[in-house]
């Protein structure tokens, strides 16, 4: 008995000890906490963790929390209730389709005033055009470019060779897409020609953008509020209704939404695919057949040709923080923007890198000659001057505008409609969200 | 009927006082909120907030979109209750033989109810998904049927209506267990003296006594399916292919937590909210008629 008693004695001390260590203020928290809400999982989780964990060793006076909160639309969705009970983070990285949406809350605070309230130097010139391009209004950055990429063009060398194809050259045109695909199929290579990922952004926004068309009035969004999208315009239902022709004899293989297709191409099945130049990271390690990659296909005239769109996210900065919070934002940005930082993210995750001196220094470093594969996507958006059309997309409810497009392309590869009548849906039920978000947004 | 009387007048408020406090808080409150909702235009972060009487609903009442969205809502709960109840009511009669190993084909059968929704969606996208999953690529082997959900629309609204009607089955089991068991010996005996074959047993007599319990779970599966499906479809379908497995509940989420359109997502729910109390209603107006309780 006496024994049980001085057993539950210790139990009991130890539980109230601990509690106090647990309770009591640890030393360290004099340090300024800013916490910065994201939605990087796998390798880029660890890769963000990882440039935060080397900003809180290279300074004293802040300390980043890096909490990731689900998918990009959940860390949203976690961000916006937060606001509301004053809550909210510093710090909040939100996809590229939510932009528009940001700008006009009225909640945030745009990244360039935030540099000049705190008197932090920081070469805006320096930052690639692309990427400045689709996150600025009236030539200011409203928010902290962070991981972009573009959609690029992967093929399974191992499978052209099989083929008979140069493993060397990956398809220039849509035509030799069809082609390639078709001796494939022939040749039991793989069972499909190409699959693609994020269907509404690789093959409906960007291929507008390649080709130099408007995807919606207003340049895309940027003029204004009163926007309508012209995707059922004559080369959005040539390249719609050629998908739905060619999903039919496996030309091309529909794999679903987000990144769904992605073992399509991973294991075999199809021989080519379009998705982000994020997935090189992933890529590199985890597909066990030579591959490469390409700019993606191209229609050729009558249409010219401009650059692709990007993609990603960026990292918005909450209103209404208290000044040395500010700071320590202010000062975690300007890191991971750093030359250095840019690179090592860059060749870690296969996201670009943001800076115009990171770029070089990589490529004195021969790295893009090493690694052709990581140049792909920078040749894609710097091949020449970002047009009207190519320049990126501003609209509200985009989220639900992708949405539409996404569902309207099911219907058409199904057979259920018609590339023209589906697209007319999509314009039709797109351009009601649109006005819907003018009517909301309106001064 | 035996009425009990508390001594002290207060006794009984302080009883049932926390129950009423958690339907206040989590139930009507939040109804509310909605109702409020539902009334307003707002802004996504919810700065402006602006009066639109009706006009939620009205936009969402001119929506052909929507009335899909509410058939596809019937077909599902219909297809999720049918399944779930039936196959449990089978399922259970089977597990109330004398057959060795009873115990553990009871266990076995009341498993499926611990898997959360999510989860059973994502062991159904193992299994079932065009890409990656174990049977397409097995009947890959055996027939050049594509089973391809990702565009063929009914196959998906099937699956899921599968895949949630299973997450359901073990909580149905039980009780029919439960109910089949209730039964007495001596019925059951009486109806074989008379020379009543199984189907005619359990025809004339089980059926109406496991009446009371049928209808719970009819009612409770319905309404299981019209609210809780969310998991099910967010993971395997996210309301794909087109809009063929767009029910109710998860286009109400995709508006007001992707969308962001809290105005619509609260109309919608007032709507779902008023079905769902209206169908519970007439079931028992009409089929609880045909219910024995002893």
């Amino acid at each position: 008995m006496p024994r049980t008693t001085t057993v539950w004695r210790s139990i009991t001390l130890a539980v109230a000890f601990s509690a106090m260590v647990a309770l009591a203020p640890s030393p360290a928290s004099a340090k300024t906490e800013i916490q910065f809400w994201h939605a990087m999982t796998g390798q880029l989780g660890d890769a963000t963790n990882e440039l935060v964990r080397q900003f809180n060793e290279s300074q004293s006076e802040y300390e980043v929390k890096p909490l990731r909160k689900g998918t990009y639309p959940e860390t949203l969705t976690a961000a916006i209730a937060a606001y509301r009970q004053r809550q909210a983070p510093n710090i909040v990285q939100v996809f590229e389709a939510g932009t528009q949406t940001m700008m006009l809350s009225g909640a945030v605070h745009p990244v360039y005033q935030l540099f000049k309230e705190q008197e932090i130097a920081m070469d805006w010139k320096d930052f690639i055009a692309p990427v400045v391009g689709y996150y600025s209004k009236d030539g200011n950055l409203y928010s902290m470019p962070f991981n972009s990429s573009t959609p690029i063009f992967y093929y399974n060398k191992d499978v052209f060779q099989k083929a008979g194809l140069d493993p060397a050259k990956p398809p220039q045109t849509w035509k030799q897409v069809e082609e390639y695909s078709k001796k494939i199929i022939a040749s039991g290579a793989a069972k499909c020609g190409f699959s693609t990922g994020w269907p509404s952004w690789t093959m409906v926004e960007n291929m507008h953008a390649w080709h130099d068309q408007p995807f919606a009035t207003r340049r895309n969004g940027f003029d204004g509020l009163d926007v309508q999208l012209l995707i059922n315009k004559e080369f959005g239902v040539k390249h719609v209704s050629q998908l739905a022709a060619w999903q039919k004899d496996n030309v091309y293989s529909y794999g679903g939404r987000t990144g769904t297709a992605d073992p399509k191409f991973v294991n075999g099945e199809c021989a080519m695919y379009i998705q982000s130049s994020a997935l090189i990271g992933g890529f590199t390690r985890g597909v066990k057949f030579a591959w490469g990659s390409g700019q993606l296909p191209h229609w050729g005239p009558p249409y010219a040709k401009a650059t692709s769109i990007i993609g990603g996210a960026t990292l918005w900065i909450m209103k209404g923080k208290p000044a040395n919070e500010n700071r320590g934002t202010a000062k975690f940005l300007k890191f991971i923007s750093e030359t250095n930082q840019q690179m090592w993210w860059h060749v870690t995750t296969g996201y670009l890198a943001i800076s115009n001196s990171a770029v070089k220094n990589l490529e004195a470093g021969y790295h893009f000659k090493k690694n052709p594969d990581q140049w792909t996507a920078f040749a894609q958006l710097t091949r020449g001057k970002a047009t009207a059309n190519s320049q990126g997309l501003r609209l509200g409810n985009f989220v639900q505008i992708r949405d539409v497009i996404e569902s309207e392309l099911e219907n058409i590869f199904a057979g259920k409609k018609t590339a023209k009548q589906g697209l007319d849906d999509a314009v039709a039920k797109s351009n009601d969200l649109l006005k819907e978000f003018a009517a909301a947004n309106k001064q | 009927m035996q009425r009990t009387v508390f001594r002290s007048w207060w006794l009984p408020y302080v009883l049932v006082f926390p129950q009423m406090a958690v339907t206040m808080i989590f139930f009507f409150w939040p109804a509310l909120k909605s109702l409020q909702l539902s009334l307003y235009r707002v802004s996504p972060f919810g700065d402006s907030m602006t009066f639109v009487g009706l006009g939620n609903f009205t936009k969402l009442l001119a929506d052909p979109e929507y009335y899909r969205s509410v058939v596809n809502s019937l077909v599902f709960a219909a297809g999720v209750t049918v399944l779930a109840v039936a196959g449990a009511l089978v399922l259970a009669a089977l597990a109330t033989q004398k057959i060795r190993g009873l115990a553990a084909y009871r266990t076995l059968l009341l498993w499926p109810y611990g898997i959360a929704p999510p989860v059973a969606g994502i062991i159904f996208l193992f299994i079932f998904h065009p890409t990656y999953g174990v049977l397409p690529y097995f009947l890959s082997f055996v027939t050049a049927y594509e089973f391809n959900w990702l565009l063929k629309g009914w196959v998906a609204l099937t699956l899921v209506i599968a895949a949630t009607a299973w997450t359901h089955l073990g909580y149905n089991i039980a009780f029919f267990i439960a109910g089949l068991l209730a039964i007495p010996g001596a019925v059951m005996e009486a109806a074989d003296v008379d020379g009543a074959g199984p189907v005619r047993r359990f025809r004339s007599i089980v059926f109406p006594l496991v009446s009371p319990i049928t209808f719970y779970l009819v009612v409770l599966n319905m309404v299981f399916a019209f609210f809780e499906s969310f998991g099910v479809i967010d993971a395997v379908t996210k309301g794909g292919p087109g809009d063929a497995t767009m029910i109710m509940v998860y286009k109400l989420y995709k508006d007001g937590f992707i969308g962001l359109n809290l105005g619509s997502s609260g109309a919608q729910s007032v709507i779902l909210m008023a079905l769902v109390i209206g169908l519970t209603m007439l079931q028992f107006r009409f089929a609880e008629k045909k219910v024995t309780y002893r």
